[in-house]
């Protein structure tokens, strides 16, 4: 059976985005941590992206980078570090491709009954930015938001256009 | 914040849920384009590409218009600047990769198992 995954806006400047995994803390954990893992599933085919290399430092004070296109020529890059790493429980990292505007994202897993609760908060520092980043633009799905926030404006400015 | 029937929405994410379709919306952002333009940017059939205007022009995102032998696409009259948009395009966003995780966390629990068999035996 398939779990539900919801979003919240909890505040001006956060985001929070739950899921029940089924399977316990330690397994989710490990598919969010082990490079050859988190590259199977963090960038689905329907995402229309190309991940180059995922390269995962994870420890506190460790870097992580993400390099996402077609062609070498024209990449996409996400980066950060690693705040917080308290094994099967709870994950920290900055943002940082986006400079100071980038978010801070926390990862939680909660086990109960052999299930994973996961929430993953992103927290931006104004709403200004949280708002620019079009709800919480700031992971590797930036390039494809960035497309819609246009997508946005021109409709925006389109608007009652027959 | 708008609140749009829910039928509405429905076409509205179903249509924005195809990274095609939102490349054509973004697209049509610049500038009106044919459907054999459309076809070429896209690196589609013109038949692929009539049912993807075909599935945004159900949904209003998109309008479109005969002229001689050519038909022209445009951006409808829809808008859409609330954030209930933004939030549901986010959650689908997350939950194909949650799917994909599903997968990765199911693959562990498997080899845990086949493991957990060997040590015993």
């Amino acid at each position: 059976m398939k779990n539900r995954t919801t979003v919240e806006r909890k505040s001006e400047r956060e985001l929070v985005v739950t899921r029940t995994f089924n399977a316990p803390a330690r397994i989710v954990f490990e598919a969010w941590t082990k490079p050859e893992l988190f590259k199977q599933w963090w960038v689905p085919k329907s995402m229309g992206m190309f991940l180059r290399s995922c390269e995962m430092d994870v420890r506190v004070g460790g870097r992580y980078r993400l390099v996402f296109g077609h062609d070498a020529s024209n990449t996409d890059e996400f980066f950060g570090t690693y705040n917080e790493v308290t094994p099967h429980s709870r994950l920290v990292w900055t943002n940082d491709e986006g400079g100071a505007d980038g978010p801070v994202t926390t990862v939680t897993f909660e086990e109960q009954d052999g299930k994973t609760l996961l929430a993953m908060h992103e927290l931006y520092p104004s709403k200004e930015a949280l708002d620019a980043a079009g709800t919480g633009a700031a992971d590797a799905t930036r390039e494809t938001f960035e497309q819609l926030d246009e997508l946005l404006v021109a409709l925006g400015s389109s608007g009652g256009r027959s | 914040m708008v609140q749009y029937p829910n039928a509405r929405l429905d076409a509205s994410f179903a249509a924005l849920s195809d990274a095609t379709r939102r490349g054509v919306l973004e697209r049509l952002g610049r500038a009106d384009a044919s459907i054999t333009d459309l076809a070429e940017t896209f690196h589609m059939t013109l038949t692929g590409m009539r049912k993807h205007v075909g599935v945004l022009e159900q949904a209003e995102l998109v309008t479109t218009e005969k002229v001689g032998r050519v038909r022209t696409c445009k951006l409808g009259p829809r808008r859409l600047e609330d954030e209930t948009a933004w939030i549901e395009i986010y959650r689908q966003r997350w939950d194909s990769r949650f799917d994909e995780l599903d997968k990765v966390v199911e693959e562990l629990k498997r080899k845990e198992r086949v493991d957990g068999r060997k040590k015993r035996e």
